[in-house]
């Protein structure tokens, strides 16, 4: 048995009744944190919680050798895979399901609070009016990945919002609203298409935290704007509805 | 010696900017053929040197080693003033050397030379590696003269009479205008580059005894061949050194016959430069203009104690002066040029400023190696990556004797692949070692005992050479499929061997991604590729070649980088024994990406691509090539049996038997593994009598029973699992 368990958005206290009971529970506990990253919490904390140890897995663990891990114990013991965030949403985690699946080892999920959905209640922006997400990647060897901006291109084009992850790297540490804001732009001087130029972007650090900070405005001037601690994420927002102008105005400063 | 310096530093300088008073040249010659005997006397005679001296200072063999061995290994520049009818001309001399297991400097010397001495041993007649080094010339486009050596020897050694002194010399011309004809037609038929003594093309002389004729000069001086005979017969060269000295008459069939670099640079640079003719730049560098942008090629980096690397090449177009910065070809950065120098005999001497045509000294270029272009122009297209005739096919390990010293060592290890890039310097991650690959025991040799420890002092201890060899495949195999570690990407290539016109054609510099998009493209169509697999080439990498097949896939083109990365790891150490792999042509068939950028990068598509290529060459027939070498034996005739069971029980072919007199001239093959020891098993075997050398001939199949046998060697000696691989070890 299988159960994917999401731990929420900010410290261990996130995650669900549900998902604790399931962890405690269980004969074995996995956890990654490559995808995302609980920023108030540590394993210590989980373990105290939990009353179990954690084993943390790397990238290669999940992605090449499940069979020596997660997939191996889960045939014949409970197994919990804890990661941050929802279980599913924005992780690649579904290959590894789909693998279980072939060996023939049932699973499941217990799904927690997602950035997703956390930032539009942050920001008032509506979720129905969010099109395509991506990732700001760090550039490799100085290519910088044009996707990001394309997404915002194609989707303002929609009339959609673009909700933009930014990057987090084992060496590079955790990409800032300041740095995706500078990649865009790197992009925009390339390209020419004025497509993020002037335009209202939406940072918002520490989701979930006690003292999350959502701030709005040009992207001119959000590109010097001090967000603090990470964890990081933006929205370019296309052209507002008027109650999402005003909750922009009332909680982010717009 | 100094005013006559004095005056010569003015002489030079007020040359440099008239480019038709300017002849930049080289000296082909099998080994031994007079050549460095010529260089001296050339430069003695134009007062560079002393006259005595000429011969017995071997000015052009300044490194020891050389001089040691008798044969030239650095391509050094020299320049010298010669007159002729009232007008001085500078003369650029870059020493070629003769030996083929440095065929990489032959090469880079004729890229900044315009025309050629071809010296051939009256004696001997032309001998493989004047053939091999003409044809380095003529590829280049460089203007052949010939010089006839060693007369003296024809008379007073083989005895041969007055009347059959014309027809054996005439003999020699012949056989050098057929090598001419059949490599270089064109020119040959059209041009003017036929050989002919009418003509003055074609001097005849000894370099030793400093005295020539042509028959132009025997117009001038009265001495003709009957005189020649007359001095030689009675011993008296002197007498003909003095009535007809060898540097005024060949020095002045160079003015007379070698183009200037205004003549030269229309017709050389569409060989040897693949840019837009009709852009700026393109103008610039085919009229040699002075005033244009700089472009600079370095054909060659001295380690100079006082101030240390100096990069020498000839300057296209442009002036160049000092504080000039230059983009360097294949690095993002720009160079200050710290100062400016020309040749003058050996030595450097600084001057303000050089212009388009000339051969120059720079510092300052730290981030330039041999070929590299330097110019004003950023993204300017390189010159042609530099062909090489030869390729690494020996490797040693060396360590420092004392701990210490290995910091230096690594530097020096620097600095020498810099200044010979047939060297390549790789670290053996498993054990640590340095490992030194260059084209044969001898030049290793040179590199090991001159380069690292007479030069800079460092005692090292060198292992047995290794041999290296190639992987490449025999069939085609696909489409096979390549997984990134988290599944979500996937690629489908198709691997098949590469063609072999195409394959010679990227080996010999015709094709290469510097070239326009649609000359290269129809290039690859009339050598035998579809049209579009002609319009996907992305990517070459040695003989191997990325072509794209795919049609309007989302996100490819800023993947394309990564997939790029993954083929070259997977065949900078093939999969077989991870030695690297030539001829192999990877067609990209599908591509399936995810949709966000991280979930594709670096570590998700190097693996999936990498393993794709490593798993599909297993699967194409997977072939392990040795390099063989071309093995030239004269014996006597009493020796030949000898002789020719040393190449046979080598594994070795016999391709050729002649006579010659009472001498057998055997021409056979034989993979350098099987080389080790051969110069001191032919010399007990034949009593010493034995002349010999080598060439190399390419890499060549294995036999199938010793495949398996080497592969299983090369992979314990690196530390790999002491089995064959399988795809399945790459692929899922
Ligand atoms: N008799 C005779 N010997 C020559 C002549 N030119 C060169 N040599 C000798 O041939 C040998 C090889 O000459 P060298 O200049 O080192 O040849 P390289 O290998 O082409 O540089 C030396 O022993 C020279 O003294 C010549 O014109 N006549
Ligand atoms: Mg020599």
């Amino acid at each position: 048995m299988l159960t994917f368990i999401g731990l929420g958005l900010y410290d261990e206290k996130d995650i669900s009744l549900k998902g604790l009971e399931a962890i405690r529970d269980a004969d074995v506990v996995y956890a990654e944190f490559y995808t995302s990253r609980l920023m108030g919490s540590s394993v210590e904390k989980m373990d105290a919680l939990y009353g179990k140890k954690v084993n943390v897995l790397v990238r290669e663990d999940v992605e090449q050798h499940p069979k020596e891990n997660v997939l191996r114990d889960a045939r014949d013991k409970k197994v919990v895979f804890l990661t941050g965030g929802d279980a599913m949403v924005a992780t690649t985690h579904v290959d590894l399901r789909l693998r279980a699946k072939q060996m023939g080892i049932e699973t499941r999920i217990i799904n927690g609070p997602s950035i997703q959905s956390a930032v539009c209640g942050l920001t008032g922006l509506q979720s129905y009016r969010f099109g395509k997400a991506a990732t700001i990647a760090f550039p490799y060897k100085g290519n910088i990945s044009e996707t990001p901006y394309d997404t915002v291109k194609m989707n303002k084009k929609n009339g959609l919002h673009t909700l933009l992850f930014l990057d987090i790297d084992r060496e590079k540490g955790f990409m800032t609203i300041n740095e995706g804001i500078d990649l865009l732009l790197a992009v925009e001087a390339r390209r020419r298409e004025n497509v993020v130029t002037g335009t209202i972007c939406v940072g918002v650090a520490r989701a979930g935290s006690p003292d999350p900070c959502i701030r709005a405005g040009k992207i001119e001037a959000l590109k010097s704007f001090d967000f603090g601690r990470p964890l990081h994420i933006m929205v370019v927002p296309a052209d507002l509805h008027f109650l999402e102008e005003e909750a922009l105005q009332a909680f982010a400063g717009l | 010696m100094a005013t006559r310096g004095k005056k010569m530093v003015e002489r030079v300088k007020d040359l440099m900017d008239k480019p038709l008073q300017i002849r930049n040249i080289g000296i082909c010659a099998h080994i031994d053929h007079g050549k460095t005997t010529l260089s001296d006397n050339l430069l003695a005679g134009s007062g560079m040197i002393s006259m005595d001296l000429a011969g017995k200072q071997l000015f052009m063999d300044f490194d020891e080693e050389e001089q040691a061995r008798g044969i030239t290994i650095n391509a050094a520049n020299v320049s010298m003033v010669h007159e002729v009818g009232g007008e001085e001309y500078l003369i650029n001399l870059i020493d070629t050397p003769g030996h083929v297991d440095f065929g990489g400097d032959v090469t880079r010397a004729m890229r900044a030379v315009d025309g050629a001495v071809v010296v051939v041993d009256a004696v001997e007649g032309t001998m493989p590696q004047t053939e091999t080094v003409l044809r380095q010339a003529l590829r280049e486009n460089v203007k052949p003269i010939l010089f006839i050596n060693k007369v003296d020897r024809l008379i007073n050694e083989l005895k041969i009479d007055k009347k059959e002194m014309p027809v054996r010399l005439g003999k020699v011309i012949d056989h050098v205008n057929k090598l001419v004809r059949n490599m270089s037609p064109h020119h040959y038929e059209t041009q003017g580059w036929k050989l002919d003594a009418a003509k003055g093309n074609v001097c005849f002389g000894s370099a030793l005894y400093k005295w020539a004729v042509s028959v132009p000069s025997m117009k001038n001086t009265g001495i003709s061949f009957n005189e020649v005979y007359d001095y030689c017969k009675a011993n008296d060269m002197k007498s003909l050194s003095e009535k007809s000295p060898l540097h005024a008459v060949l020095l002045d069939a160079v003015v007379h016959h070698l183009p200037t670099p205004l003549q030269a640079q229309p017709f050389r640079i569409p060989v040897i430069w693949r840019g837009d003719k009709e852009s700026k730049v393109g103008k610039d560098l085919i009229s040699c203009n002075p005033n244009g942008e700089i472009v600079f090629m370095v054909t060659k980096i001295l380690t100079d104690p006082h101030a240390g690397e100096v990069a020498v090449g000839r300057l296209f177009s442009g002036t160049i002066t000092r504080g000039q910065e230059l983009y360097i070809s294949g690095t993002a950065a720009q160079d200050r040029v710290q100062s400016v120098a020309i040749s003058m005999g050996a030595e450097r001497m600084e001057v303000e400023k050089i212009t388009a045509g000339n051969i120059a000294a720079l510092t300052g270029l730290r981030n330039a190696i041999v070929g590299s272009t330097g110019s004003t122009v950023r993204d300017l297209t390189p010159f042609e990556a530099i062909k090489h005739v030869s390729e690494p096919v020996m490797t040693v390990a060396v360590e420092a004797k004392n701990m210490k010293d290995l910091p230096k060592l690594v530097e020096a290890l620097r600095q020498v692949a810099k200044e010979d890039p047939t060297v390549k310097v790789d670290i053996n991650e498993e054990t640590g070692e340095h490992l030194i690959s260059g084209m044969g025991e001898l030049h290793l040799e040179v590199v090991t005992k001159s380069r690292i420890t007479r030069d800079r002092g460092i005692e090292v201890i060198t292992s047995p050479p290794i041999v290296v060899y190639r992987e490449t495949i025999g069939t085609t195999a696909g489409p096979v499929e390549g997984k990134s570690p988290n599944k979500h990407n996937r690629f489908y290539i198709v691997i098949e061997p590469m063609p072999q016109p195409i394959f010679d054609a990227i080996k010999n510099g015709d094709f290469s991604m510097n070239m326009q998009e649609i000359d290269r493209r129809n290039l690859l169509i009339s050598l035998g590729m579809d049209k579009e697999a002609a319009k996907g080439v992305t990517h070459v990498y040695g003989t191997n070649m990325l072509v794209d097949m795919t049609k309007g896939i989302q996100y490819l083109k800023e993947t394309m980088e990564l997939i790029i990365e993954g083929m070259e790891e997977a065949l900078k150490n093939g999969p077989l024994a991870r030695e690297p792999a030539q001829g192999i042509l990877i067609k990209l068939v599908d591509v399936k990406l995810h949709e966000d950028a991280v979930h594709r990068g670096p570590a998700q598509v190097i693996p999936a691509f990498r393993s794709a290529v490593q798993g599909g060459v297993l699967m194409a027939q997977p072939t392990l090539l040795e390099p063989v070498q071309k093995v030239f034996i004269s014996v006597p005739q009493a020796h030949m049996g000898a002789a020719v069971r040393e190449i046979q029980g080598r594994r070795g072919t016999i391709i050729d038997m002649k006579q010659e007199g009472d001498l057998s001239v055997i021409e056979g093959s034989a993979p350098v593994a099987e080389l080790f020891g051969f110069a001191s098993d032919i010399r007990g075997a034949t009593e010493g009598r034995a002349m010999w050398n080598t060439e190399f001939l390419g890499f060549f199949p294995l036999p199938m029973n010793l495949q398996n046998q080497i592969v299983i060697e090369i992979r314990k000696r690196k530390g790999l699992k002491a089995e064959l691989p399988r795809p399945s070890d790459f692929l899922e």
